[in-house]
């Protein structure tokens, strides 16, 4: 019933200006739900809201993480509110009483779309799975499946079944992480080789990371100091000059 | 002491070096002191245990808290004063008050300032003269009586009383210590005057002395004589030593092939980020051979001045490049020894792909020979110079060749480095840097080295300028890249580090713009040139590299940051994702935002409104405007189309060329974006979640991609590019965790210490010693006082036995005494009944 703009602006305040001075807040549950049915990033936002609610004025709210697994696209890791929708998922995934398929299917979702996340969401997104595998052992077997079936063709998890139960996850394993261990970016290689080993007992601290700007990683990068620097021994020839140059099979030197 | 008292604590064994504390006791003295120390305290107390007397304070104010100590004081003392008002002098106590001088009364130190004062005579200090001797003692021996006589002759003379003698004694003993002390300050003086005139002669001694000698030695020393001279020669000559005998083509390449083996080999290890610690050791990446003067043996086809039939040979490299060029586009390429021949050619390549070309040609040849001379040289010179034929480059290089001086100083700034590069060709270009490089070696002067790294900076800069022209001449930045190499290769630091700083720049300019604007754009040509110049200079697959690192950072924010709204963003994004592809082309390793923007350039090829099935993600967007950029819908561009490699300068002047040819630019991206996947597959076919990977490139390539309309030659690289994604097999091993080392149980061995000195407590962390002494000394004290009260019952014991004794034998004698008495009383008492019995 708003303009996207506003109904953006409302929801980014509502949770620490709104709601604590209204009287009856329930009377805002309507409101929230339609906004949370929106979808995209609105649907991100009402979450805050909702969540005050779900915990406070005791709300109950079907199919709540039905809704929220549904809300993982491929665009909450760009988005600009990644950060609170993770501090948010963060706190819904705490519970050590939810079912061992759900949280499965969740840490499933989640890495599968980080394939396509930029560094500084996967430097979040790694240590927040581990978390999940720290408080729901259950859910060990995606990484540690000792006498499963040697050869499958499919990976079991489907990805477009809109429900968490159905969804398989339990029968299959990461994958994602294990490529993400060889991804280019050496920090993010390393988080995700931690899955290898068994995981220890403390869960990693997500607060410094929820909130990382990619130009932070790179001035972080840009400030190491390297007191020798390796050198590309293969003699050049110019600028596209090297052997097998991508370049010089689709670009000209005009 | 008494033997008797002694007890002896005899040793078993003598232990070299142990210090024995109680060797040796007095048991009967420490024990009468004990009972002295009881019978004070412990007896006093036992003795006075049912007595209630009470000592009381009568003090004023002594338990008074109301009253200040000043004024407790005060009132104290008027008290007194009171009581002692009265009396008159008889037992006045502190009538008159003494002085005091650091606390010691004054009266006290008045009284002992007329003892001598010993520290002033330290040399007789504890003797006594002989006179005060003889007066005092009565003198020791005959000697010193006989001394004492013969003075005091002339007294005796008229006899002096005790009195007169002593007072004279001490007038003379004062008298002759004045006399020392004069004495000992004249000396004094002597000394320090002495002192004074020798230095002032000293300094002349000084100098002359050394010269003295060296006139001796001069004199002394005989003149060589010829033959030694000669004898000597010859034995320091340098000898003929056999060197190294040159080695044979094979055993170089053999040689080569070792070392560019080792290299590769430490490469690998860096790439996997193995033992980061391990490898900082130096990168051996000079051989052996290098002069370290920055000039690299290592290939031959390395771009060198030289000459030939007399004329310069510099052209062969370039017509090389052009031969491959000439090859894919499908020209036809006679392989003619001819240098003329094929410059031609290359001319007339020239002039179809630059339709402006051929005027500003004409326009400078026509300059040509004023602007040899002229140092303001017009840049289309330089990239015309390629394209001329070799008659009429030839004298002009060579009287070009003849200006040009043969050393260089490091230029100190930018302008003046630029000054000395622009309106030079390529090739004087290159001999210039060459020269300052050779002029300047590190090994010649001390400073050379941080002039030569600043030329390094000065260099990118150039580069830099080169590229953002309107017409980049991007062919002598192809040349430049070759110094550059070189002198990063001698620099690695300085290199890395100024291209850092460029990194630095633009990703800090990125960010600010999107701090204001929320968005940002494509850098310019620079930047993309600067990435590519890093993936030259530094190993691309190293897990982590300081230089590589960052860049890797920077594109990926491009790709994932910049808005791709014309022709020339996606021209500069696909030029990006090769830069990626070529960067993890040996390590492969894995880069969403590639497979991200290569779906979306892909995505905006297609016509509006198709997006099913897949998600496309920022910079591009499902919806919304600068959709279809890359869509082509004219038949006759279509089927006109040529694949052509897209010309880097076309980024700044898109806006000049037809609706045709923009087309064809469009085609020619979408055929690399399609030849990108594929490398792409072939990349990343070995990653466990490959297919994930490119599930939605795969569906939008089978179900969206019109193929039917694309050109055959299109269609031909649409087709690779599925198979390449098809043909991988599906293969899903579960994951297992590696295996953890296991955890040993503890045992009850025993834990081997050395030891490092014997008779000492191993020396354990700090804490651990003091809470052993501490435990140590509270045992012993422990002991000590069950000890103490066991003698303190025992003494008491003894105490009350004895006077219990005391008080029986008392009564005792009491009962004998009164039984005594009564049995007087009895045997009087009978005596008088005897007698009266009698009686």
């Amino acid at each position: 019933q708003l303009p996207t703009g506003l109904y953006k602006k409302v929801l980014v305040i509502l949770h620490d200006s709104i709601l604590p001075y209204m009287n009856e807040p329930t009377l805002m549950i309507d409101f929230l739900t339609v906004a949370y049915g929106i979808g995209g990033a609105i649907s991100l936002l009402a979450l805050n809201g909702l969540f005050i609610l779900i915990h406070q004025h005791n709300l109950e709210y079907p199919d709540f993480y039905k809704k929220l697994y549904s809300l993982l696209d491929p665009s909450i890791y760009h988005v600009k509110y990644r950060g609170r929708f993770f501090h948010l998922a963060d706190l819904f995934l705490s519970s050590s009483h939810l079912p061992a398929y759900l949280v499965a299917a969740f840490i499933k979702r989640l890495s599968r779309l980080a394939l396509t996340a930029p560094p500084e969401a996967l430097l979040m997104i790694i240590p927040f799975i581990c978390n999940l595998f720290r408080r729901h052992p259950a859910c060990k077997v995606l990484v540690h499946r000792p006498n499963g079936p040697e050869d499958m063709s499919e990976d079991p998890y489907i990805m477009e079944e809109e429900s968490p139960s159905e969804s398989r996850a339990l029968e299959s394993s990461l994958w994602e992480i294990r490529s993400l261990q060889n991804h280019y970016h050496p920090e993010v290689a390393k988080a995700a080789t931690v899955l290898n080993q068994s995981l220890s007992e403390i869960e990693d601290d997500l607060s410094g990371l929820l909130e990382l700007s990619a130009y932070e990683l790179f001035d972080k990068e840009v400030k190491k100091k390297a007191d020798d620097v390796a050198l590309e021994f293969e003699q050049i020839r110019g600028l596209f000059g090297k052997k097998n140059d991508i370049f010089a099979e689709h670009f000209a030197l005009d | 002491s008494n033997p008797f008292e002694v007890k002896v604590n005899r040793q078993k064994f003598d232990i070299l070096g142990r210090k024995t504390k109680n060797d040796v006791g007095l048991p009967g003295v420490s024990r009468s002191k004990a009972i002295k120390k009881r019978n004070q305290t412990l007896l006093k107390e036992y003795k006075e245990r049912e007595k209630s007397n009470v000592f009381k304070d009568r003090r004023f104010g002594e338990y008074n808290t109301k009253i200040s100590p000043d004024e407790k004081m005060i009132r104290r003392f008027t008290l007194e004063r009171q009581q002692n008002y009265g009396k008159k002098n008889i037992y006045n106590l502190n009538e008159d008050e003494e002085l005091t001088h650091y606390g010691q009364s004054l009266a006290e130190i008045e009284k002992l300032n007329d003892i001598v004062d010993s520290d002033s005579d330290t040399e007789e200090r504890g003797t006594l003269s002989a006179e005060l001797t003889a007066a005092h003692f009565g003198g020791g021996g005959g000697l010193l009586r006989k001394k004492a006589s013969s003075e005091q002759q002339e007294e005796e003379e008229k006899p002096k009383s005790r009195k007169e003698l002593i007072e004279e004694m001490i007038a003379k003993s004062k008298q002759e210590k004045q006399e020392r002390q004069s004495q000992r300050e004249s000396a004094l003086e002597l000394t320090e005057k002495l002192d004074n005139d020798w230095k002032e002669i000293q300094t002349l001694i000084a100098r002359k002395a050394p010269k003295s000698e060296r006139k001796d030695k001069a004199v002394e020393k005989p003149k060589p004589d010829d033959y030694d001279m000669i004898v000597r020669e010859l034995g320091f000559e340098m000898k003929a030593k056999p060197s190294e005998r040159m080695k044979t083509e094979e055993e170089l390449a053999k040689e080569e092939q070792a070392r560019l083996q080792k290299l590769e080999a430490e490469r690998l290890r860096r790439m996997r980020g193995i033992d980061e610690q391990a490898n900082k050791k130096k990168p051996s990446h000079v051989s052996a051979d290098d002069l370290a003067d920055g000039f690299i043996l290592d290939k031959d086809d390395r771009l060198l001045l030289s000459y030939k039939d007399g004329k310069m040979n510099i052209e062969n490299e370039v017509e090389g490049e052009k031969d491959e060029e000439e090859e894919e586009e499908g020209g036809q390429e006679d392989n003619e020894d001819d240098e003329e021949s094929e410059e031609e050619s290359a001319n007339e390549d020239e002039e179809d792909s630059a339709a402006n070309s051929h005027s500003d040609l004409e326009s400078d040849l026509e300059s040509e020979e004023e602007a040899a001379r002229n140092e303001e040289q017009k840049k289309h010179k330089t990239n015309e110079n390629k394209s001329q034929s070799a008659e009429e480059l030839d004298p002009k290089i060579e009287a070009a060749k003849a200006e040009l001086p043969y050393t260089f100083a490091v230029p100190e700034s930018y302008e003046t480095f630029k000054s000395l590069l622009t309106g030079r060709t390529i090739e004087q270009q290159l001999t210039i840097l060459e020269r300052i490089q050779k002029c300047n070696h590190p090994s010649l002067a001390a400073g050379n080295k941080a002039k030569l790294e600043k030329v390094f900076g000065f260099l990118l800069e150039y580069i830099g300028e080169l590229a953002t022209l309107d017409l980049p001449e991007l062919r002598t930045i192809d040349k430049l890249v070759l110094p550059l190499y070189n002198l990063c290769q001698m620099f690695p630091e300085a290199a890395s580090d100024s291209i850092k700083f460029i990194l630095r720049d633009a990703a800090h300019d990125m960010e600010e713009v999107i701090e204001v604007k929320g968005r940002a754009t494509f850098p310019g040509l620079d930047t993309l040139i600067y990435l590519k110049i890093t993936s030259l200079l530094f190993p691309t697959s190293d897990f982590w590299h300081p230089v590589v690192t960052p860049a890797f950072m920077y594109m990926s924010q491009l790709l994932t940051k910049c808005r791709v709204t014309t022709l020339e963003d996606v021209i500069k994004g696909l030029f990006v994702c090769c830069l990626f592809l070529e960067y993890v082309s040996l390590s492969r390793r894995f880069v969403p935002e590639l497979i991200n923007f290569l779906l979306g350039v892909l995505h905006i090829s297609l016509p509006k409104n198709q997006a099913q099935g897949y998600a496309v993600v920022h910079p591009f967007r499902p919806v919304g405007k600068n959709l279809e950029l890359l869509l082509v819908s004219d038949k006759k561009d279509l089927d006109s189309w040529q694949k052509q490699n897209l010309p880097l300068s076309i980024v700044t002047r898109l806006k000049e060329t037809s609706t045709t040819e923009m087309n064809h630019i469009r085609l020619s991206c979408l055929a690399l974006c399609f030849d990108l996947i594929k490398k792409c597959a072939v990349l990343y076919e070995s990653l466990p979640s490959f297919h994930e990977i490119m599930h939605p490139i795969r569906i939008l390539l089978k179900q969206h991609v019109p193929v039917q309309e694309y050109p055959a030659q299109m269609q031909e690289w649409y087709h690779s590019a599925l198979k390449e994604l098809e043909n991988k097999v599906k293969h899903y091993t579960p994951l297992v965790c590696e295996k953890k080392k296991p955890v040993p149980l503890k045992q009850y061995t025993p834990k081997i210490v050395k030891v490092l000195e014997f008779g000492r407590k191993q020396a354990s962390s700090k804490q651990e010693q003091e809470r052993k002494q501490l435990i140590q000394k509270h045992k012993r004290e422990l002991k000590g006082a069950i000890r103490e009260i066991r003698k303190d019952n025992q003494f008491l014991a003894r105490m009350q036995l004895s006077e219990i004794m005391e008080r029986d034998a008392a009564r005792k004698r009491k009962v004998k005494e009164l039984l005594g008495s009564l049995a007087t009383q009895e045997g009087e008492w009978k005596a008088m009944k005897r007698k009266k019995w009698k009686n």
